[in-house]
């Protein structure tokens, strides 16, 4: 059965828009025949059970699964408004990753300072100003608001800070080259209620700058920060909508089994 | 459910307690037994040392130092084995770490997982059981008769680079998965190539279990005996090698590669092989003095590991 894909009357313009992607590892295929936009300044949330390919969808388009091998994708994950095919073969990855960031489930700030943490996306661009990399730096604190915590301490070592500060580090990581896309993978499973309450705030705000793409376990997070919900099933996509259409009258019986707990 | 053991009533508190004091006792049993068998090799070890340190400390002079071997057994002194084996290591630790984690990162890193990169793992493990003289005389027959590279300073630092070879790269390979996932992710992430992934991220990372397992293959390599006599290294030898710009004409900068020399076992094993209990006495001596360098590398090794890990967390 074809994906059931709701529009508003006047939608947003598009970021990125996935054509037919099936994914496999290996003999596996794990993603069958994903159709869906991606719309600029708003936030889409993928939700579904466990193992329903939601996060081997978004690391799709990071080209995550090129570190691996027996990965194999078909499809398109077309960029707005040049046009790019991500999946492209002729594409390089590193082009990619350098246009769209990503924040991961666990906190994984690198064993450097926090300032280097923040800084190393500029550092593989190959850039030397340091005024300039002082001024992104802090931007990129700022927008992540951590700045006033880390301000002082900007030679320490970003593993000593909470989990919560270290996941919004990732996040600042993740600004400060002004990425197109920022994915999040459930990017608070790993936090405590009140840090998870701050990201969710963040992701609220960052929206404003950049186009987010989040992978929740967590129905209520999704209904919370997403302006858009994606639904997925055993590696199908099956109801894209506006997030308050996905909650309140969800179009297909397997969404609402999904939402309202009957099943998942 | 009616089998037997289902009817019988479950052990009460008094019960219980002998059932536990039972396992205690066999905790207590194995605690012991464990002590008394790494007491064997300890006290062995402790035994051999403190006879060593009776017969061979009053020979420890500064003269002892910074005297050639001599007849006399008095005067004899290790100047020219501990220099050989200083330089000696010095040649083995600029062969074997280059290449042992260029050959550990590209194994661990680039290499596809197929049957080649099988068959290299497995040779390599090999390679690490392989006894050392065999490393001897593939040295004798490659580096000094092949190369032509004389039974030099040279020829036993790459013989030995051959033999800790496999340590470096083990040991490399083992830090260099220690690093989790998705610090690696992490980084590729943010738009990094494969080499600035390597180079900013995974080689600061492993530094320290790198640099243990050189200084564990090197605190190997400097009480090799046997590859050593084989390449045919001298056991009687009054001169330094030539250091740079010295000497007429005036040596080059690597002259003193190719200068014959020994190193501090073969020193030992030339005294212990002469009859004048004296030269029993220098030999004890010159243990002490090897025994030392060793244990100071590994000295070295735990605390680089100490310091370099306290900054490296996940």
């Amino acid at each position: 059965m074809p994906s059931t894909i709701t529009l508003p009357a006047k939608p947003p313009a598009l970021k990125a828009e996935s054509k037919n992607l099936d994914f496999y590892y290996g003999e596996f295929k794990a993603l069958k025949g994903i159709s869906m936009p991606v719309f600029e300044h708003k936030v889409t949330a993928l939700i579904g059970p466990s193992g329903c390919g939601k996060s081997t969808y978004l690391r799709c388009f990071n080209r995550m699964h090129d570190l691996y091998p027996g990965h194999k994708y078909d499809g398109s994950i077309h960029l707005h408004p040049d046009q790019v095919d991500v999946l492209d073969r002729h594409v390089d990855p590193i082009e990619v990753r350098m246009r769209i960031s990503m924040v991961f489930q666990k906190p994984n700030p690198f064993p450097k300072s926090i300032y280097e943490n923040v800084a190393y996306g500029l550092r593989v661009r190959g850039e030397k100003s340091r005024s300039y990399i002082d001024d992104k730096v802090e931007a990129a604190l700022k927008g992540a608001a951590l700045w006033n915590e880390a301000k002082d301490r900007l030679d320490d070592l970003a593993v000593a800070m909470s989990g919560g500060q270290q996941q919004r580090l990732c996040i600042a990581r993740a600004l400060a080259t002004d990425p197109e896309i920022i994915l999040f993978d459930e990017p608070t499973s790993a936090l405590d209620p009140i840090a998870t309450g701050s990201i969710e705030e963040l992701i609220g705000e960052i929206k404003h700058k950049v186009t987010v793409l989040i992978v929740t376990h967590n129905m209520q997070q999704a209904a919370r920060v997403s302006d858009y919900t994606a639904y997925m099933y055993l590696g199908e996509l099956i109801e894209f909508g506006e997030t308050k259409e996905i909650f309140m009258k969800p179009k297909r019986k397997e969404t609402e089994d999904y939402i309202t707990g009957r099943f998942g | 459910m009616n089998s037997p053991t289902m009817d019988r009533s479950p052990p009460n508190a008094e019960q219980l307690r002998g059932i536990i004091r039972r396992h205690k006792r066999w905790d207590m049993i194995f605690g012991l037994l464990g002590l008394m068998a790494l007491a064997v090799g300890i006290l062995t070890l402790v035994a051999l040392f403190v006879d060593m340190a009776v017969s061979g400390v009053p020979r420890l002079t500064a003269e002892f130092f910074t005297s050639f071997p001599s007849r006399r057994a008095g005067q004899a002194g290790i100047l020219s084995a501990w220099v050989g084996s200083v330089l000696v290591m010095l040649v083995t630790a600029l062969v074997a770490v280059p290449l042992g984690i260029a050959g550990a990162v590209y194994l661990e890193e680039y290499a596809r997982k197929n049957w080649f990169t099988d068959v290299i793992e497995i040779n390599i493990t090999n390679l690490a059981g392989v006894p050392s003289i065999i490393y001897g005389l593939l040295a004798l027959g490659l580096f000094v008769y092949t190369f032509g590279l004389g039974q030099s300073i040279l020829t036993a630092g790459l013989t030995l680079a051959l033999l800790i070879l496999p340590i470096v790269i083990t040991t490399t390979r083992e830090a260099l998965r220690a690093i989790p996932q998705h610090v690696r992710e992490g980084a590729y992430a943010c738009g990094a190539s494969q080499w600035q992934v390597i180079n900013d991220h995974l080689l600061p990372y492993s530094t320290p279990g790198i640099l243990t397992g050189v200084i564990i293959g090197l605190s190997r390599a400097i009480g090799e005996t046997a590859p050593i006599i084989t390449i045919g290294a001298l056991t009687f030898i009054a001169f330094l090698p030539p250091a740079p710009f010295t000497g007429e004409p005036p040596a080059g900068l690597f002259d003193w590669m190719f200068s014959s020399f020994t190193v501090m076992p073969i020193q030992i094993f030339n005294w212990t092989s002469r009859p004048d209990p004296a030269f029993h006495q220098n030999a004890a001596a010159a243990s002490f003095v090897l025994v030392f360098m060793t244990l100071g590398m590994n000295a070295l090794a735990i605390w680089l590991r100490y310091r370099l890990r306290k900054n490296i967390k996940w």
